[in-house]
This record gives structure tokens, sequence and C-alpha cells, in this order.
């Protein structure tokens, strides 16, 4: 394992066993989206099942698992991967650092992740997939009959552990790796965001993994946590999912937040509006998404104190997310606005957030919310938020971030028509289940009567799917198109205003041939007004260290894979060896020294030197 | 192999002194940030079930505490050995800081021992397992989450060791060796709340 040279690696493996951030983002960005399509296609035969009353598409059974799996990938295995593949291929960018802190780390973690999500869809192929909902809150999930909810919780688990280890991965690297001048309070917002969740996950994923493994004693080891017969107790699990849970939502947001702050100013061509106060706000959320755990429970009963006192809290967040929509707008206010698919994303965002905003206000205050619970109206609460805030995020990210990963432009025709359609599809998908829900039709039934006024509006909703589906199929279609002949995108195709934008499209394995020097916030606007075309550099030119590729990743990955999957069938002599395979991973990781290699200075290519 | 230890040079705070160091040294302490709200997760689950014992056997007839002391100023002392390891470390003294790991690791073993006499005696004297009530669940999961860590610690400094016996302290190994007493003084810290909150509040609470 000593210095090696630079040389052209077997593609195949070269993905396997690569540490570089970029392309470990891209694995990201492409597995999720393969996670994306298998979720919206669950969503779309749901919403199938519902088109008319006591309609029978897909039948009780097979819609329990639908909605369960809906929810768990596009959380756990479509939101989270998306969110990790793009503070991958551009935190490290913005900051202007090499690497990330922990290459091998970020690989494990990404491996961890597939091989969770492989796990955790297995079920489909081995005798019906998890079926409690994505909740999954106990005892329906401990008394759930089939190996359903096994692959649920040991599947979130392994890919739980990979989340954790990205999240502390991205706080190092934020603290550590900024380049001189990249003081935090001229960090990018994006850069901010990530940042914030990655606090978050290292805060928040712990109490879902403790909730996951007693659901998993219960099943496994006959262990009585949530059995109320013996003395347990469900709510503790409800509890933990939520100490969890709600944290995750902001997990979710943040990081689109972050981007919706990159895209809405460079496109107004301004700088951000009050810049410090979105980083408090952002700050201030991440803070208080601890402290409102409990309005998911206002109706199990914790008695009018716990309640109030999680409502006001939850009412609080309205306050800072407030000042978010406000800057956002003020950002475009006075600016030379110009609206790419990137900016369609990103405003189409705000009103309808503020959508999903207000009705969350109306979700937080206690005895409203014993009409709303397990109601229509949390479907279209929480779509509203997740769609309208982190699914959008996604897509406006995916259009203006796409140059600098893959060095070409997703056409911009067929970007407009996928928004539009997407656009339309989500309000008539969503808008009316608000008022499905105040007519009283429950969440996660499978069917409903007829006469009940409640025909029109689903079948409504389900068209909206369609063309929500529709849009997906444009948008994969220019995806395709892009790959195959896309037209080469300039270093800076928006004329953009933080790091990345500085250097080539896609950026080097290296990144910055020389560690720029940051000299205020919009460092790269700030250098192309003042008439550079280049950052100044913070070092002379020298040889670049890089670090070493490994396969111990996806080694560790399958052992724990190999272990959980036989751990669902008792065959403890095959976990026995997977937890095997996994520790020796592990061992070899410490005895091995991984000293990396280096890029020589006379191999650097002559643009990503500075003339002097 | 260095013979004459002092002739080598390292830094003050060689676990830190490069930005290798510097990653790992804040990355550990996250990665304990978020143990503790793992372990924070498994007292207020423990808290919770306490007292739910299914009709069987209570906390106050099965602890035993001379048995608990024991264990707890063995794990305390091996506390006490990874901080003297870690002085080692800091003035360069290599084969004391190994010296002291070894006792560190050997108290670890014997705390696990006791652990391992205790749950054995506990299922079969007292029919205490963790199926029989939901506080059997609790406790078994929380004190032998603990448990899992105290030998996950012993493999790792073994490990740690075996490797580097013959390299001496550099800039490359003192955050190794320097992470793994961070680790152990967490471990220790949790086992003084489970003390507190499994046992003594289990005899007298």
């Amino acid at each position: 394992m000593s210095a090696h040279a630079y040389k052209k690696k077997n593609p195949v493996w070269d993905w396997l066993t690569t540490v570089d951030h970029k392309k470990i983002g891209i694995l990201y960005l492409a597995s999720g989206a393969f996670f994306f399509l298998i979720g919206g296609l669950e969503a779309i035969l749901l919403r199938v099942q519902l088109l008319y009353p006591e309609f029978d598409f897909v039948g009780a059974e097979t819609f329990n698992q639908l909605l369960t799996m809906h929810g768990t990938t596009m959380i756990f295995l479509a939101a989270m991967p998306l969110i990790f593949g793009f503070m991958n291929a551009i935190v490290p960018l913005q900051i202007g650092a090499r690497d990330v802190a922990f290459p091998f780390v970020n690989s494990l973690g990404f491996w961890l992740f597939t091989a969770g999500g492989i796990l955790l869809n297995l079920g489909w192929f081995l005798g019906g997939a998890p079926d409690a909902g994505w909740t999954g809150y106990a005892p329906l999930s401990t008394t759930s009959p089939g190996n359903g909810v096994d692959f649920y919780v040991l599947g979130l688990q392994i890919s739980g552990i990979g989340t954790l280890i990205g999240g502390i991965n991205f706080l190092v690297t934020i603290i550590n790796m900024r380049a001189p001048g990249m003081t935090f309070m001229r960090m990018p917002l994006f850069t901010w965001s990530s940042f914030i969740t990655s606090g978050l996950i290292l805060f928040a994923f712990p109490a879902l993994t403790i909730g996951l493994a007693l659901l998993m004693f219960d099943r496994l080891f006959g262990s009585q946590f949530f059995a109320a017969e013996a003395g347990g107790n469900p709510i503790i699990y409800e509890h933990l999912f939520w100490i969890f849970g709600h944290p995750e939502v902001y997990i979710l947001v943040l990081p689109a937040f972050g981007m919706f702050s990159e895209i809405i100013a460079t496109f107004a061509r301004k700088r951000l509006f009050g810049y410090s106060a979105m980083v408090f706000a952002t700050a201030l959320i991440g803070f208080l998404g601890f402290m409102v755990w409990v309005h998911h429970m206002f109706t199990v009963g914790l008695g009018p104190i716990a309640n109030s006192i999680f409502a006001v809290a939850t009412m609080l967040i309205a306050v800072p997310t407030g000042v978010k929509i406000f800057n956002w707008l003020f950002t475009m206010w006075g600016g030379k606005v110009s609206f790419p698919t990137a900016n369609l994303f990103a405003v189409g965002f705000i009103p309808s957030f503020v959508l999903g905003g207000m009705t969350g206000v109306m979700l937080s205050v206690p005895p409203a919310d014993y009409q709303y619970h397990d109601s229509y109206f949390v479907v279209a609460h929480f779509h509203y938020v997740i769609v309208g805030g982190v699914v959008f995020g996604l897509f406006a990210g995916m259009y203006y971030w796409w140059p600098k990963i893959f060095g070409t432009v997703l056409n911009e025709f067929l970007g407009k028509l996928h928004f539009w359609l997407f656009f339309i599809g989500f309000h008539l998908t969503f808008f009316p289940m608000h008022f499905l829900g105040l007519m009283g039709m429950p969440r996660r039934v499978y069917t409903y009567l007829s006469g009940q006024s409640l025909d029109e509006a689903n079948f409504a909703a389900t068209m909206g799917a369609f063309l929500m589906g529709l849009a997906t199929i444009i948008m994969v279609w220019n995806i395709i198109q892009t790959s195959v002949k896309g037209k080469k995108a300039g270093n800076d195709p928006w004329d953009g205003r933080t790091l990345e934008w500085a250097i080539s499209s896609p950026a080097p394995e290296y990144n910055f041939a020389q560690t720029p020097l940051v000299r205020g916030l919009d460092a790269w606007w700030l250098e192309k007004r003042a008439g550079n075309t280049q950052m100044v550099a913070a070092e002379p030119l020298d040889d670049i260290h890089m670090p070493d590729s490994s396969i111990l990743p996806v080694l560790l990955s399958l052992g724990l894979f190999t272990a959980a999957l036989s751990a669902i069938y008792s065959n403890w002599v095959l976990a026995i060896g997977g937890l095997a395979l996994a520790a020796l991973s592990m061992i070899l990781r410490s005895v091995i020294d991984y000293h990396g290699y280096h890029i020589h200075k006379e191999d650097l290519p002559a643009e990503g030197r500075e003339d002097k | 192999m260095k013979s004459n230890e002092a002739m080598t040079k390292l830094p003050a705070n060689p676990e830190r002194a490069t930005l290798e160091g510097k990653n790992k040294f804040l990355g550990f302490w996250f990665f304990l940030g978020g143990e503790t709200v793992l372990f924070a997760s498994l007292f207020g689950v423990y808290l919770g079930l306490r007292n739910a014992t299914n009709g069987g056997v209570t906390a106050n007839e099965l602890f035993e505490l001379p048995l608990v002391f024991i264990a707890t100023m063995l794990l305390l002392t091996s506390s006490l050995t990874s901080v003297f390891a870690t002085m080692a470390l800091k003035t360069n003294h290599f084969k004391r800081m190994i010296g002291w790991f070894v006792v560190t690791g050997l108290l670890g073993l014997g705390f696990l021992g006791l652990e391992i006499y205790e749950f054995n005696h506990y299922v079969h004297e007292y029919g205490h397992t963790i199926k029989s009530s939901a506080w059997g669940s609790a406790f078994y999961t929380l004190v032998g989450t603990h448990g899992a860590h105290v030998f996950m610690g012993i493999s790792w400094i073994t490990l740690l060791i075996i490797r580097n016996l013959r390299r001496g302290m550099d800039l490359y190994t003192a955050p190794k060796f320097y992470l793994f007493a961070l680790y152990w003084h967490f471990i220790d810290v949790v086992w003084i709340f489970i003390f507190t909150v499994v046992y003594l509040m289990g005899k007298v609470g």
C-alpha cells in the first residue's frame, strides 16, 4: 500500500473502490434516483387503487405493503441519498477543499446505505414487503406476521449507520477543511445547511438506532419492550421514533433550503438578502427541531401540559421559517431575475411550501389536531412540505449543479416541461387531499365507499399523480438524452457566485490545483467583479496528496448485509460468518497503512496553473 | 524500533499535530456525541420500564452490591490507568504508554468476566432473562450494550498494541492510541450512570 503512481483503472473496480467525494456523490445520486423511481411507481400504484370507490386493483394486503414501502423508500432511500449526493458533489468544492475529512468513511457510508436499501426491498421477493407503515409503530410492527418488518428493521439499521457516519464526516470536513479565508460566515448557504443537517443526523439517528434495535429484539429474540401484556410499553417506541423522526424532516428540508438560497441569489444576480439572518434561522430551525417531536403524538394522551409545551415549540418554528421565506422574496426584489428550470423549481417552491407551512401551524394546535389526526389532511400537509420543499429542491439542485457534476447542461425545454407538468400534477394531487381529510377520509386505508363526496377529489388526486409520473418520465428522458449527446457546459454556465464555479466542469480529481484564497462572501463573484479570471491561490503549486482507494467498504457492507439477511431466517452460522467478514474488514482497515499517493505538479494540466 | 525514546522529538499534543490527527480527534468527539444520544435513549427506556417486572424477581431482590462494587472499581481503575497511558503518550514514553494500556485492557477484561458471571447468575439462579419481563429486556439491553462496548474497546486496544508494538510513537500512531483512551473514558462515564440508575436506584429507588 505504499505510494504508487497515478494509473488508469478498470472502471467497475474503480467505482467499487473509489474514495473520491465527487464519484461517491454520483453513486449516491444514481442509487437515490433509482429508489426515487421505485418509490414513485409505488405511489402511482397506490393512487390507482384509490381511483374509484371500492376499487380492487392491488387489494388491501399489497396496499399496506406499497404504502409502507413508498414512505420508507422516499424518506430513507431516495431523499436522504440524493441530499448526500449533492453534499458530496458540492460541499468540498464550495469550501475550497481537495477532499472530505474521511474519504474511506465516506465510501463506507455509501455502501452501507446501499446494502440497507437493497435489504429493505428484498422483502418484495421473499414473501412480502414490510406492511406496518413507514413509522413501524408497535405493536402493529412487533406482531406483523411473516418477515416483512424484519427487512424494514434491519435494512434501516444498516443504512442508518451509513447515514450517521456520513454526517460525522461532513461535520468534520466543514470545520477542518475550509480553504484559507473561508470563515464560517463566508460559507455558502448550502454548505451551512449541510453542516447543520449533519449535526441533526448525528443527534437524531442514534434514537432511531435504539428504536429499531428494540423492535428487532422484540421480533427476533422474544424481548418484551413493547408487549403491554408483559409490562412493556408501546408508547416508548413512538417517542424514540419521533425523537428521530421530527429532526429527520429538517434533515431533509434544510439542505433544500440551502439550495434555494444559492439558486435564487444566482438567478436574481444579487447577493442573498439577509445572509446572517438566514444562517441564524437555519440553526434555530435545527435546534427547535429537537423540541417538537410530541406533536406527532398529540392524540396519544400525554396530557394537556405536555401537549401545550410541544404545541408552542412547534408554532415557534414558523418564525425562522418565515424569516427565510421573506429573505428569498427580498433577494428577488429588485434583482435581474431570470427563469431557467432551476429557478422555476426554486420560485415554484415558495408558494407551495408556504401552503405546507400554513397547514403545519394548523396541525400544531392540539385541539384541532384531534380532528386532523390520521386523516388525509395530514397526508396533504407533509406532502406539501416534503414534495413542495425537498423534492422541488432536489430538482432545482439537479438542473443547477448538473453542469458541475457531469460537465453537460440538461435540456432547458424538456426541463421546463418537466417543471410545469410536475408543478400542476403536484397541486392537483395534494390540494384536494386537504378537503378529503377535513371530510373525514382516514389515511392508510386501502379504499373508501361511494356516496360520501370523496369520489371526485380522489379521482383528481390520481390524475395529478399520473401527471407527476409523466413529468418524471420526461426528466428521465432528459437525463438519458443529455448523457448521450448533451451540450458541453462551460466552467461557469450560470455566472455563479460560489467557489465550485471557479474550477472546470466536471471538477478535476484533485478539485483545486492550488488551494484558493477566499476574500469574502460569494468568493468567486467577488473575484469576477474585481476583473480576475480565476481565484487567487493561497499556496504555491505543489504535489497533491490523494487518498488510497479501497474495496473494504464494499466487503464490510456485504458482511453486515449477509449477517442481517441470515438473522431474518435464523441461520445463525451464516449470520456469524457475515459479522466475521465485517469485523475482518475493520481489522484490515486498522492494520493496513494507507499512505495515499501524490499527483506530481508536472502532471497537472496547464489550465490548472496560475501563470506567474 | 527506536530504543532511545527521548531521542525522537514530537510536538506537544502529537495526537492533533497533523490534519489527519485533527480530523480524527474532532470526528471521534462527534462520534461520542452520537453515542451519548444512543445511551440516553437506552437509559430513557430503562427508566420507563424499570418497575415492569411482570410479577417476577425485582431489582431489589436481584442485585448484590458487593459484586457490582468490585466491577465498578475495576472499570474506574482502568480509566485511571488509561489516563496514565495518555500522559505517557503526551510525554512521548512509548513503552510506558503500552504498559498502562495493557493494564487498562486487563482490568476491562476483569470487568467483562464479572459481568458475564453476573448475567449467567441472574439467568440460572433467578430466571431473570431478556424474555421474562419488560424490565428484564431493558436491563439486559442497556447493561449488555455497555458490555459490548467494553468488549469492543478491549479488542481495539489489543489490535492497536499488537500492530504498533514495533513501530513506536510518531504522529501517525499517536492519534490511534489517543482515540482509544477517549473511547475508554466514555465507557467509564456511561458505567457510572448505569451504576447509579440501574443498581443504586434498583436497591433503594
